[in-house]
């Protein structure tokens, strides 16, 4: 097993194909829907890597990233950002929020993977 | 003045004695006044304007200023753009090319603000496309459908063998996802052509609002008097919403309904007898009216702004709040206002931001307008511990003329600061145009 992946996402064809790309490459992939109960969600699972949506329901994934960067217990986890905003006041957002990188929907399978074996890999 | 007076009556075709008669003047006195050696104002200047057919304003200064404002503005704009080095208009010519060329000028001046018009639709049309919160969401639902398609489509036509059920899950993924898709991008489509058939020059609801005052008169009889017994004036408010032409966005009709709930609320409170009655027996002096009338000045403003012109003469208003936003311009006599840029930091206005209980009044010079300028802070919504009271700076303009008025302290001010020739102002935020060293 390569690793654990916590994906937040509330797209359910985007999270059927992410777990499936990331299973079939050997990780255990966890999915969470809603950005309200997300932080606890991740301090329960303690992740390898999080890919985390901008856009979800209750709280946004920016809001998120920075509770995530403020835990003492979960707060270095790698943070991989999905957003469908790809202006550059948006990437730097995200990276001044602590995303560790930024990924721009539509994305290529192979450009997901490449990220996710990166950043766990330091 | 009094050269336009005598070209109107030339062109109407009427003898001075005729003019004279219809006016109540001697035709001596007439004489006088197109030779420009008496000034008129008030009653004279609307008396002569009627009977030449004419609004007020063609005869006095305000025709000619406003165009040579507008020219120095298209100079302005155009030698801020330049970095080619061309050679500059001659700003220091320009009221004689506007009394030589009139023609040529007020082409100018009109394609100047046809431009002026675009640049804005350009930016209301930008900042819809980055701030409209439907648009956002819109494309927000077509790319994440994009991405599902895309990532779905890539497992599926990859190398890796799949399971039959996973086949059939994907190409079910695929048919729904395609299917949002297309209702996603339908709905967008609408959505822009909607836009596309609005008038070419979209305003902003702030223009839209202008406008529809404008087309107006900035006064409206159906929210006087009888009209509003009964607690008519909701109603009322709705019928003149619905009639304007100007009104295209929500958001310009949600601005003009909370404009109109004011009027209605200002008519109530000093009906238009009373303010005739108060205006026959003092004249257009607020300090004696809201004296006499005992209402609060910056209510007294808005009802003398919004008074036809034949009652209470020409009447100027400026509203800002307190960031200094322009939130209604009624321009008057030439004294001219930006319709967009932040207006010149001199003006009382904004003296009475500062000091909110001090009421200003002083006589402004700007360029050739004279204008005797009325200034009043009002407070719209108390102080809170979680925000400070929020205050409105009303400015009434009134021409300058009359008992008194010269006693008056007198400020030179401009327009904004890009066309102001007032050199070493302290309240100067950017080089102008018709300064030395620009």
């Amino acid at each position: 097993m390569a690793g654990k992946v916590v994906l937040v996402e509330d797209e359910r064809n985007i999270i059927e194909a992410i777990r499936f790309l990331l299973s079939r490459d050997g990780w255990e992939v966890r999915t969470h829907s809603n950005g309200q109960d997300a932080v606890e969600i991740l301090r329960a699972e303690r992740p390898d890597l999080v890919i985390l949506d901008v856009m979800l329901p209750g709280k946004s994934g920016l809001d998120i990233l920075r509770e995530i960067r403020a835990d003492a217990e979960i707060g270095a986890v790698p943070v991989l950002m999905l957003t469908a905003r790809g202006q550059l006041k948006d990437r730097e957002m995200a990276e001044h929020a602590g995303a560790s990188r930024y990924m721009t929907k539509p994305f290529s399978n192979t450009e997901m993977l490449a990220a996710v074996r990166e950043l766990v890999a330091g | 003045m009094g050269s336009r007076i005598r070209e109107r009556r030339v062109i109407a075709g009427l003898k001075q004695s005729d003019l004279a008669r219809r006016v109540g003047i001697s035709p001596s006195y007439l004489n006088l006044i197109e030779h420009n050696h008496r000034r008129i104002g008030g009653k004279t200047l609307i008396r002569l304007a009627e009977a030449l057919n004419v609004a007020p304003a063609v005869l006095s200064e305000g025709a000619e200023a406003a165009l040579v404002a507008a020219l120095r503005e298209a100079a302005a704009w155009a030698a801020a753009g330049d970095t080619a080095g061309r050679p500059m208009a001659e700003i220091e010519r320009t009221e004689e090319f506007a009394g030589r060329f009139p023609g040529w000028a007020k082409l100018l001046g009109d394609l100047a603000r046809r431009r002026e018009a675009l640049e804005a639709t350009i930016k209301a049309l930008t900042d819809r496309l980055a701030h409209d919160p439907h648009l956002d969401a819109s494309l927000h639902e077509v790319i994440s459908t994009v991405t599902a398609i895309r990532s779905t489509a890539s497992i599926l036509a990859g190398s890796e063998p799949l399971t039959p059920e996973w086949q059939r899950r994907f190409h079910r993924n695929i048919d729904e996802d395609s299917a949002r898709l297309a209702e996603g991008a339908e709905a967008l489509v609408r959505y822009l052509e909607g836009a596309r058939d609005a008038e070419a020059d979209i305003k902003s609801p702030q223009d839209e609002v202008h406008a529809f005052l404008e087309e107006n008169g900035f006064h409206f009889s159906a929210l006087e008097g009888a009209a509003l017994e009964g607690g008519g004036g909701a109603a009322r408010i709705e019928a003149v919403l619905g009639r304007s032409q100007r009104l295209r966005t929500e958001a310009a009709r949600h601005l003009a309904r909370q404009m109109l709930r004011v009027y209605v609320r200002d008519a109530r409170q000093l009906p238009l007898a009373a303010l005739g009655a108060a205006l026959a027996a003092h004249g257009p002096d607020p300090g004696a009216l809201a004296e006499a009338l005992d209402v609060d000045m910056a209510m007294l403003f808005r009802r003398l702004a919004m008074l036809p012109e034949r009652v209470a003469g020409p009447v100027g208003l400026v509203i800002c709040d307190g960031a200094r936003t322009l939130l209604l311009r009624k321009p008057v006599l030439g004294f001219a206002m930006p319709r967009a840029a932040a207006a010149c930091a001199l003006w009382p206005l904004y003296q009475v931001l500062g000091q909110a209980d001090v009421p200003v009044r002083l006589r402004l010079r700007q360029g050739e307008a004279r204008v005797i300028a009325y200034a009043v802070s009002e407070e719209v919504a108390p102080a809170r511990f979680d925000r400070p009271a929020l205050r409105r700076p009303h400015m009434l303009l009134l021409p300058d003329f009359g008992p008194g008025s010269d006693a008056l302290a007198e400020r030179e001010v401009g327009v904004s600061c890009q066309v102001c020739p007032l050199a070493g102002c302290a309240a100067r935020r950017e080089p102008s145009i018709l300064g030395g060293g620009f």
